[in-house]
C-alpha cells in the first residue's frame, strides 16, 4: 500500500523534516534527523529507481489528492527521473553522514540548526523538481531549492559568501520568472499544465510565434538555472564562498537538478522534433557548449582558490553536458546523461577532498594546500584518484563519459569535434596539476608546517573515499550508470508523440 | 514585442492588446533595474516590478471576453479562468520569499560591508583577494568591519 506513495513520500519526508529541525534546534538531534531523512530519501529512490527499470519503460503516476490529470497535479516517475533522484539522494546520503565534522567547524554552533533545515529543503526542491509532472509545480520545486541553496551559500564563513549568495538570488530569480512566464504562455495555449498533456498538444502549434518566444524564454531561463555559458557568473562564487559541505552537495547536485529539467522540457514537453527539428536548438546549444567548456576551462587555469577552480571546472563540464545534448542523437544524450551521474561523482568527490584539507589548514586557496599531501596522505591520495576522473583517465567514471561522449559527436559531427573535445580534456589535466602539484611538490608552507595538520577526522576520510572509490566502480562497472542512461535517453527521445 | 501575437489576437487591433504592451513595457523597466541599478536595494525593487509584469500577464490572461467573475451564479453563464490566479497567488508567495531572503542578505552585506553599493563591495572584495594573496592572511579570520 505505501508502494503506491513512494512518488510523493519521497518529497514529503525532507519536507516535513525541514520545520521539525527548526523545532529541535539542538545540532545534534538536527544532524540525526537529516542523517535519518537522507537514509529514508536513497532507500525510496532505489525502490523507484528498481520499479521504473524492472518493467520495460514502466512510469509510475501518482495523483497528488486523488485529482486525475489534467485536472490534479501529477507526480510521474520515469527513468530519467528516478536516474536523477538515485543521483541526488547518494550524494546526499554521503555529504550527511560524514560530513558533520566539516559542518560543526565552519557553522556556529546555535546556527547549524539552521544550516540542515536549508539543506532539507534544499533536498525537497531539487527531489520535486525530479519527480513532478506539472510545469508549473516544477517552477515551485526550482524556487524552493534555490531560496535554500541561497542560504546555504549565506551560511559561509567569509563575508564574500553575502554578495555571492545575493548574486545567486538575483539570477535565480530571474531565471526562474523566464520559466514562469514559459509556463504561462504554455498555458496560454494550451490550456494545460500538465506535461504529458502538454506533449500531445503542442506539436501542431509547432508554427505559433507564441511557442517560440516560450522557447526563447525557457532556453536562457533554465541555462541561467543550469550555468551554461556566459550565463554561468553567479555559480563560482556561490560554491567557492559556500560552507564546504554546502559546496560538495550543491556542486554534485544543483546544476543537476537544472540540466533534468532543461531535458524534460526540451525532450518531455517540446519534444525532440520540435526542438531540433523546428527550432534548431542544437544550432544554438553546440557554440555556447563549446566556449563553456574552453572558456571556463582556461579561467579555471588562473584561479588561485581550489574550490573556485572546481567551480569554473564545474561550468566547462555543464558545457560537456550541453554538447551532449546538442549533437541531437539518441548517444549523445545518453552521454549526457552518464555524465550527469559521473560528473555529480568526481565533483562532489573533489569538493569533498578540499572539505577535509580546509578543515585541517584552514583555507583553499593553493598556498594554502601546498605540501599537505605529506601531512594527509590518505586525503590527497582520494584527491588523485577523482582528479584522474574528472580529466578522463581510463578505468575512473570520468572515462566512461567522455569516450561516450566521442563516440556520439564522431558521429554526429565528425572528427573536429571530438578533436575539440579531447583538447579540453587537455585544459582539465592542466588545471588538475596545478593543485596535485601544489598538494605534493610545493615547499611546506608555515601553515601546513604546523602539527595541527593531521589525517583528516576519519568520518570525513571514509566519505572522501566512498566517492573517489565510487569513480573507479563506475570506471569498471558501467551497467548502472551508462545503461541507465542509454535507456532514459531512448525514453527521452522516443516521448516524442 | 513578438508576444503580442498570442493567440486568438486580432492583429488589426492592437488597442485591444493593450495589457501585453503594459506587460512588456513594466518587465523591461524592472529588467533594466535589475542590470543597470549599483544599489542592492534597488535591485531588488528592480526584480519584484520584474515580477509584477509577469503576475499581471498571468491575471490577465485568465480574463475571458464577457466573463464574470467565477462565482457561481445562476444569471451568469461565461466565467472568467480562475486558475492562472490561483497561480499566480502562489508565485506572489514566492516572490515575497525571494524578496524577504534578499532584504535579509542585504541587511548582513550592509553589516559585513558597511554599504550596499555593487561597486563599493567589489572594490571590497576586489581588495581582499589581493591582500590574501600576497600576504597569506586568511580573510575569513578578520573581524568583519561594523557598518558606520
Amino acid at each position: 500500500m505505501t508502494a503506491a506513495h513512494l512518488p510523493v513520500l519521497q518529497v514529503v519526508a525532507p519536507l516535513l523534516a525541514a520545520p521539525l529541525c527548526v523545532m529541535l534546534r539542538a545540532p545534534l538531534a538536527a544532524w540525526l534527523l537529516t542523517c535519518a531523512v537522507a537514509v529514508i530519501a536513497i532507500v525510496i529512490a532505489a525502490i523507484l529507481l528498481f520499479t521504473v527499470t524492472a518493467g520495460d519503460g514502466a512510469v509510475l503516476i501518482y495523483a497528488l489528492g486523488g485529482w486525475a490529470a489534467p485536472w490534479g497535479i501529477e507526480y510521474r516517475v520515469d527513468i530519467v527521473g528516478a536516474f536523477v533522484l538515485v543521483i541526488i539522494t547518494g550524494i546526499n546520503l554521503v555529504a550527511v553522514l560524514c560530513g558533520r565534522a566539516s559542518v560543526m567547524r565552519e557553522i556556529p554552533a546555535e546556527r547549524v540548526f539552521l544550516f540542515y533545515t536549508g539543506w532539507l529543503l534544499c533536498l525537497t526542491g531539487m527531489l520535486g523538481i525530479a519527480v513532478s509532472g506539472d510545469v508549473f509545480n516544477v517552477f515551485v520545486f526550482l524556487e524552493i531549492a534555490s531560496l535554500a541553496s541561497c542560504l546555504l551559500v549565506s551560511l559561509g564563513r567569509d563575508r564574500r559568501c553575502l554578495s555571492a549568495a545575493f548574486r545567486y538570488l538575483l539570477m535565480g530569480s530571474v531565471g526562474a520568472t523566464f520559466i514562469l512566464i514559459v509556463v504561462g504562455l504554455l498555458y496560454q495555449m494550451t490550456g494545460t499544465l500538465n506535461m504529458a498533456d502538454l506533449a500531445a498538444r503542442l506539436p501542431p502549434l509547432a508554427q505559433s510565434r507564441t511557442l517560440q518566444v516560450a522557447f526563447a524564454f525557457l532556453t536562457v531561463g533554465v541555462g541561467l538555472k543550469a550555468a551554461v555559458f556566459p550565463l554561468h557568473f553567479w555559480l563560482p562564487g556561490a560554491y567557492a564562498f559556500a560552507p564546504s559541505m554546502a559546496a560538495v552537495f550543491l556542486a554534485g547536485t544543483s546544476t543537476k537538478a537544472s540540466v533534468y529539467i532543461l531535458l524534460r522540457f526540451f525532450f518531455s514537453v517540446m519534444g525532440a522534433e520540435l526542438s531540433f527539428d523546428a527550432m534548431r536548438l542544437h544550432w544554438f546549444l553546440l557554440p555556447l557548449a563549446l566556449a563553456g567548456i574552453f572558456a571556463a576551462s582556461v579561467a579555471a587555469i588562473y584561479q588561485s582558490d581550489v574550490k573556485r577552480l572546481l567551480a569554473f571546472s564545474s561550468v566547462a563540464q555543464v558545457g560537456y553536458m550541453i554538447l551532449g545534448v546538442a549533437t541531437g542523437s539518441g548517444a549523445g544524450l545518453a552521454a549526457a546523461l552518464v555524465h550527469l551521474f559521473n560528473h555529480a561523482l568526481m565533483k562532489s568527490a573533489l569538493f569533498f577532498v578540499v572539505a577535509c584539507m580546509v578543515l585541517r589548514v584552514g583555507g583553499a586557496r593553493l598556498a594554502d594546500l601546498a605540501g599537505v599531501g605529506k601531512r594527509m596522505p590518505l586525503t590527497a591520495a582520494a584527491l588523485v584518484v577523482s582528479g584522474l576522473s574528472l580529466v578522463g583517465f581510463p578505468f575512473t567514471a570520468g572515462f566512461i563519459s567522455k569516450w561516450a561522449l566521442l563516440a556520439a559527436a564522431l558521429d554526429s559531427h565528425g572528427w573536429w569535434l571530438a578533436l575539440l573535445v579531447l583538447a579540453s580534456s587537455l585544459l582539465a589535466v592542466v588545471y588538475m596539476w596545478r593543485v596535485v602539484e601544489a598538494v605534493y611538490c610545493a615547499p611546506k608552507t608555515a601553515s601546513a608546517e604546523s602539527q595541527t595538520v593531521t589525517e583528516a577526522p576519519l568520518p570525513l576520510l571514509i566519505g572522501a573515499w566512498l566517492l573517489a572509490a565510487a569513480n573507479v566502480v563506475f570506471g569498471l562497472s558501467t551497467e548502472l550508470s551508462l545503461g541507465i542512461a542509454e535507456r532514459a535517453a531512448v525514453l527521452l527521445i522516443g516521448d516524442a508523440p | 514585442m513578438v508576444k503580442v501575437k498570442a493567440k486568438a489576437a486580432p492583429m488589426d487591433n492592437p488597442a485591444g492588446l493593450f495589457s501585453y504592451f503594459g506587460v512588456i513595457a513594466l518587465m523591461m523597466l524592472g529588467f533594466y533595474i535589475v542590470m543597470d541599478s549599483p544599489n542592492l536595494v534597488k535591485k531588488m525593487v528592480g526584480l519584484n516590478i520584474f515580477q509584477a509584469a509577469v503576475f499581471i500577464f498571468y491575471i490577465s490572461m485568465g480574463k475571458v471576453a464577457g466573463g464574470t467573475a467565477p462565482i457561481a451564479d445562476a444569471a451568469a453563464d461565461l466565467y472568467s479562468n480562475p486558475l492562472p490566479h490561483v497561480l499566480i497567488l502562489t508565485a506572489i508567495v514566492v516572490g515575497v520569499s525571494v524578496t524577504a531572503m534578499g532584504l535579509a542578505i542585504i541587511i548582513r552585506i550592509k553589516r559585513a560591508y558597511g554599504s550596499v553599493d555593487e561597486h563599493d563591495i567589489a572594490a571590497a572584495d576586489a581588495a581582499a583577494d589581493t591582500a590574501a594573496d600576497t600576504a597569506g592572511i586568511d580573510t575569513a579570520a578578520a573581524p568583519p568591519p561594523e557598518s558606520p
